[in-house]
C-alpha cells in the first residue's frame, strides 16, 4: 500500500510535466491540424535554457524563490521565440499544402534543432545539483516511508497554477475565444476581421512557453539534460495527447497524467526495462477501443 | 526601390536580428562544459555575433530584392521542367540509369568509397520504393518502417547463425516474418486515421527498438549480433584462403584474390533486390489490388460503396511494403555482418519517409533522385561529422517549403479508364 502510494506521487508528478507538453500539441493540431513534430525539440531548449539561466543564477546567490521565478521567465521567453520562429520558417509557407508535407517539414525542423544543440551545446549530459531538496515523509512506522519531496509539490502546484491561467485565456478572453473559432473554421473566422496568422502564432508562443516550463520542471527533477531528451519526452506527450482525445486540452491534461501514471507503475510492478513499451502499448489498446481518444469529439466523415 | 521602403526593410532586418539574438543568445552563445564538479559557462559571443549579423544581412538582401520570389520561381521552373523531361522521356531516363548503375563498377574512377557510397544509396532506393508501396500508392502514413527492417535484419542475422543456412534461404524467410509482422501491426491499427496511423507506428518502431534492446537471451541485447555469415557467389565464397574442400570466387574465376570481389557481389545484389521492388511495383500497381490501393489513397469512402474491403486491401499493402523491408534488412545484415539495435532508430524511418515524400509521393523515379539528393548531401557533409545533419533537416524543410509535392509529383492513377486523355 505505501509502496502504491509512492508509485501514485511519483507518476502524478511525471504526468504532469507530460501533460504540460501535450498541452502544445493538442493546440497545435486542433488549430492548424498538423502534428507538430518539433514540440519535443522545442521543450529540450527550453530545459537548456532552464539550465544555463539555473547556472548563471546560481552564481549570483539570490534567494531560491527569486531564482525559480526569473529562470521559469526567461525559459518561456527565449523559447517562445524558437516557437514562433519555427512556425514562420518552417509551417507557415506550407499552409494550405498537402497533409504530409508539414509533417515532413516538422520532421526535418526537429533534426535540425536536436543536431543544432549538439553542435552548441555539446553531445555529453549535463549534470545539475540539485536546487530543491528536502521533503516529507509519510508513515513513518511501516516498513516503506513514503516522501513526496518538496520539489514534487512545486511541480504539481505549479503546474495547476498554469493550468488554471491556461484555461481562463482560452475560455475568457477575446484570444481564446479567437483560438476556438479558428480551430472550427479559419476562412469564417477571417471574415470575421480576426487576424488568423496573429492567432496562431500566438498559439505556438503559449504552446512553447507550456513546453518550456516543462522542460525546466525536467531539469529540476531528473537532474540530467542532453540533447536527445525532446524525442522520447516528446513521442509520449503526443501519445498523452492522443489518449485525451487530440484537439481537447482537458483530454490533454488527463492523457499526460495517464501516461505518467501508467509508466511509473509499470516500471514498479511490471518491468523497469519495458517502462518505455508500456505507454505505446496502452496507446495501441486504447485506439482500438476508443477511436478519438478519451475526450475527443467524435469524427464524422462527410463526402 | 523608394526611400521608405529601404527604411522599412531594414526596421525589418533590425526586427530579425533581434530575433536571432534571442534565439542564439542562450544556446550558442552560452556553452556549457563540466569542469570538475558540477557545470560552467563558456561564453562564444563572438559566433553569436558573426551569426546574428548574417541574419540581418540576409534578411535585408531578401527584402531589397524580394529574392525569395525569384528564387522560388526559379527553383519550381527547374523542377518541373525536370519532370517534364522525366515524364516524357521516363522508360529513356530509366533505361540510362539502369546502365549507368549497371557499368558503374567498372567505372575509371570508382573505388571502394564510392562503391560503399553507391550501395547505400541502393539500399536506401529499396527501403523507399518499399515504403512507396505503403505511402505513396495506399496513402498510409508509416513512420515505423525501421522496425520491419530492423526484424528483417535480425531474422536474417538469427536464422544464419543458428542454423547456418545460406542467404539464398534466409532472404525470404526474414522477408516472410517482416510481412507477418507488418499484418500483425496493422491489423489492429488499420481502421485509424492517418495522423493517428503515423504516430502508432512510430511507437511500433520504438517498441521493436527497446525488444531488441533488452531481449538479451535472444538480441544479445545492445551488443548486437556478430559474426553473421557474409553471402556467397552461388556456393564460392569470397575468401582469400577457402577452407579444405572448398573453392573459393577468386580460385574458381582464375582472378587475382581483391576485397573488391565481394563488395562489387554485394552491389549488383542490391541493385537486383531494388530493381525486383520496382518491377513488383510497377506490375501490381495495374492489378485490381494495386488500383483499390490508388483509389483508397483518394477516397476512402467512394471505395467502401463500391465494395471495397479498406482493411484488407490496407493490409496487403502494408504486409508487402514490410516484405520488402525485410529483404533488404538481411541485406543489410550480410552487408555489415554485425548488427545492433543502434542500426534501427527513428531517424532511419524519418530519413526513409523523407525519401519518398520529397521524391514525390508514388514517384518511383522521384524516390532515386531524392536517395541520390539526401544521402549525397549527407555525405558531403561527412568531413563535417556535426553539421551533416543539420544539413539533411534543413534540405527537408526547405524542399518541403518551396517543392510541398515532391521534386517529382506523381498523383496520377496508374489507369485510366478511357485511356489518357491528352
Amino acid at each position: 500500500m505505501e509502496y502504491f502510494i509512492q508509485q501514485l506521487v511519483n507518476g502524478i508528478t511525471l504526468g504532469s510535466i507530460y501533460g504540460l507538453i501535450a498541452i502544445g500539441y493538442t493546440m497545435v493540431y486542433g488549430i492548424i491540424g498538423m502534428i507538430n513534430f518539433a514540440h519535443g525539440d522545442i521543450f529540450m531548449i527550453g530545459a537548456f535554457v532552464a539550465l544555463i539561466s539555473f547556472i548563471i543564477f546560481g552564481l549570483t546567490g539570490v534567494a531560491l524563490p527569486i531564482i525559480l521565478l526569473l529562470v521559469l521567465l526567461i525559459a518561456m521567453l527565449f523559447t517562445a521565440c524558437y516557437g514562433w520562429t519555427v512556425e514562420k520558417l518552417a509551417y507557415k509557407p506550407l499552409r494550405g499544402s498537402f497533409r504530409l508535407a508539414p509533417l515532413i517539414s516538422a520532421l526535418g525542423m526537429s533534426i535540425v534543432l536536436q543536431n543544432y544543440v549538439q553542435v552548441a551545446q555539446g553531445a555529453r549530459v549535463k549534470p545539475m545539483q540539485p536546487l530543491i531538496s528536502g521533503g516529507l515523509e509519510f508513515f513513518k512506522n511501516s516498513e516503506f516511508i513514503v516522501t513526496v519531496s518538496y520539489l514534487q509539490i512545486f511541480i504539481v502546484i505549479l503546474t495547476i497554477i498554469l493550468m488554471g491561467i491556461f484555461t481562463y485565456l482560452i475560455t475568457k478572453t477575446d484570444l481564446g475565444r479567437a483560438q476556438r473559432a479558428c480551430e472550427q473554421d479559419r476562412t469564417m473566422t477571417a471574415l470575421l476581421g480576426i487576424n488568423v496568422d496573429r492567432t496562431i502564432s500566438i498559439t505556438f508562443i503559449i504552446g512553447s512557453s507550456l513546453a518550456s516550463v516543462a522542460g525546466m520542471m525536467f531539469v529540476l527533477y531528473y537532474g540530467v539534460i542532453d540533447f536527445y531528451i525532446g524525442f522520447l519526452a516528446g513521442i509520449k506527450a503526443f501519445t498523452a495527447a492522443v489518449l485525451g482525445g487530440i484537439g481537447s486540452l482537458p483530454g490533454a491534461m488527463l492523457g499526460g497524467l495517464l501516461i505518467g501514471l501508467i509508466e511509473t507503475f509499470w516500471a514498479g510492478y511490471v518491468s523497469l526495462e519495458y517502462k518505455d513499451v508500456a505507454a505505446f502499448s496502452v496507446l495501441i489498446v486504447v485506439l482500438i477501443f476508443f477511436p478519438t481518444g478519451f475526450l475527443g469529439k467524435p469524427d464524422i466523415e462527410k463526402v | 526601390m523608394e526611400k521608405k521602403d529601404i527604411i522599412q526593410s531594414f526596421k525589418d532586418s533590425l526586427f530579425t536580428g533581434l530575433i536571432a539574438l534571442a534565439l542564439f543568445g542562450p544556446i550558442v552563445g552560452l556553452r556549457t562544459a563540466s569542469k570538475g564538479e558540477g557545470l560552467f559557462i563558456t561564453p562564444q559571443w563572438g559566433i553569436v555575433f558573426l551569426l546574428v549579423g548574417l541574419c540581418i544581412l540576409g534578411r535585408f538582401l531578401i527584402n531589397l530584392n524580394s529574392a525569395r520570389k525569384t528564387e522560388i520561381t526559379f527553383f519550381s521552373k527547374f523542377t518541373s521542367k525536370f519532370s517534364a523531361i522525366t515524364k516524357d522521356k521516363a522508360k529513356h531516363f530509366a533505361i540510362t540509369a539502369i546502365l549507368f548503375a549497371v557499368v558503374f563498377p567498372f567505372l575509371p574512377f570508382t573505388d571502394r568509397y564510392f562503391m560503399d557510397v553507391a550501395i547505400m544509396i541502393l539500399t536506401y532506393i529499396m527501403l523507399g520504393w518499399g515504403l512507396n508501396i505503403v505511402v505513396g500508392l495506399a496513402g498510409l502514413l508509416d513512420l515505423g518502417y525501421v522496425a520491419f527492417y530492423a526484424v528483417g535484419a535480425y531474422s536474417y542475422a538469427l536464422i544464419a547463425t543458428t542454423f547456418g543456412w545460406s542467404f539464398w534461404i534466409c532472404l525470404p524467410l526474414a522477408g516472410v516474418f517482416a510481412a507477418f509482422f507488418g499484418i500483425l501491426l496493422g491489423f489492429p491499427v488499420l481502421r485509424l486515421r492517418g495522423d493517428y496511423l503515423a504516430i502508432v507506428t512510430l511507437g511500433f518502431g520504438e517498441i521493436i527498438r527497446i525488444i531488441l534492446i533488452n531481449w538479451y537471451e535472444v538480441t544479445n541485447g545492445p551488443d548486437g549480433i556478430t559474426g553473421i555469415p557474409r553471402p556467397s557467389f552461388f556456393g564460392l565464397p569470397f575468401k582469400r584462403s577457402p577452407d579444405e574442400g572448398e573453392t573459393s570466387f577468386h580460385l574458381f574465376f582464375n582472378l587475382e584474390y581483391s576485397t573488391m570481389h565481394r563488395i562489387i557481389f554485394l552491389y549488383y545484389l542490391i541493385l537486383v533486390l531494388a530493381l525486383i521492388t520496382n518491377y513488383f511495383t510497377l506490375k501490381i500497381r495495374k492489378l485490381p489490388v494495386g488500383r483499390a490501393w490508388e483509389a483508397l489513397r483518394e477516397d476512402e469512402i467512394a471505395c467502401k460503396s463500391l465494395g471495397v474491403n479498406p482493411t484488407n486491401t490496407k493490409l496487403t499493402a502494408f504486409a508487402i511494403g514490410a516484405m520488402f523491408g525485410g529483404f533488404a534488412g538481411s541485406f543489410f545484415a550480410t552487408r555489415q555482418a554485425f548488427i545492433s539495435p543502434e542500426s534501427f532508430t527513428f531517424i532511419e524511418s524519418a530519413i526513409i519517409v523523407a525519401i519518398v515524400v520529397l521524391g514525390g509521393m508514388g514517384s518511383q523515379t522521384g524516390v532515386v533522385l531524392a536517395s541520390i539528393f539526401l544521402i549525397g548531401i549527407t555525405e558531403m557533409f561527412r568531413d563535417l561529422e556535426q553539421f551533416r545533419m543539420i544539413a539533411f533537416g534543413g534540405a527537408m524543410v526547405l524542399i518541403m517549403v518551396f517543392k510541398p509535392k515532391g521534386i517529382l509529383a506523381n498523383r496520377k492513377p496508374t489507369i485510366l479508364m478511357h485511356g489518357d486523355k491528352k
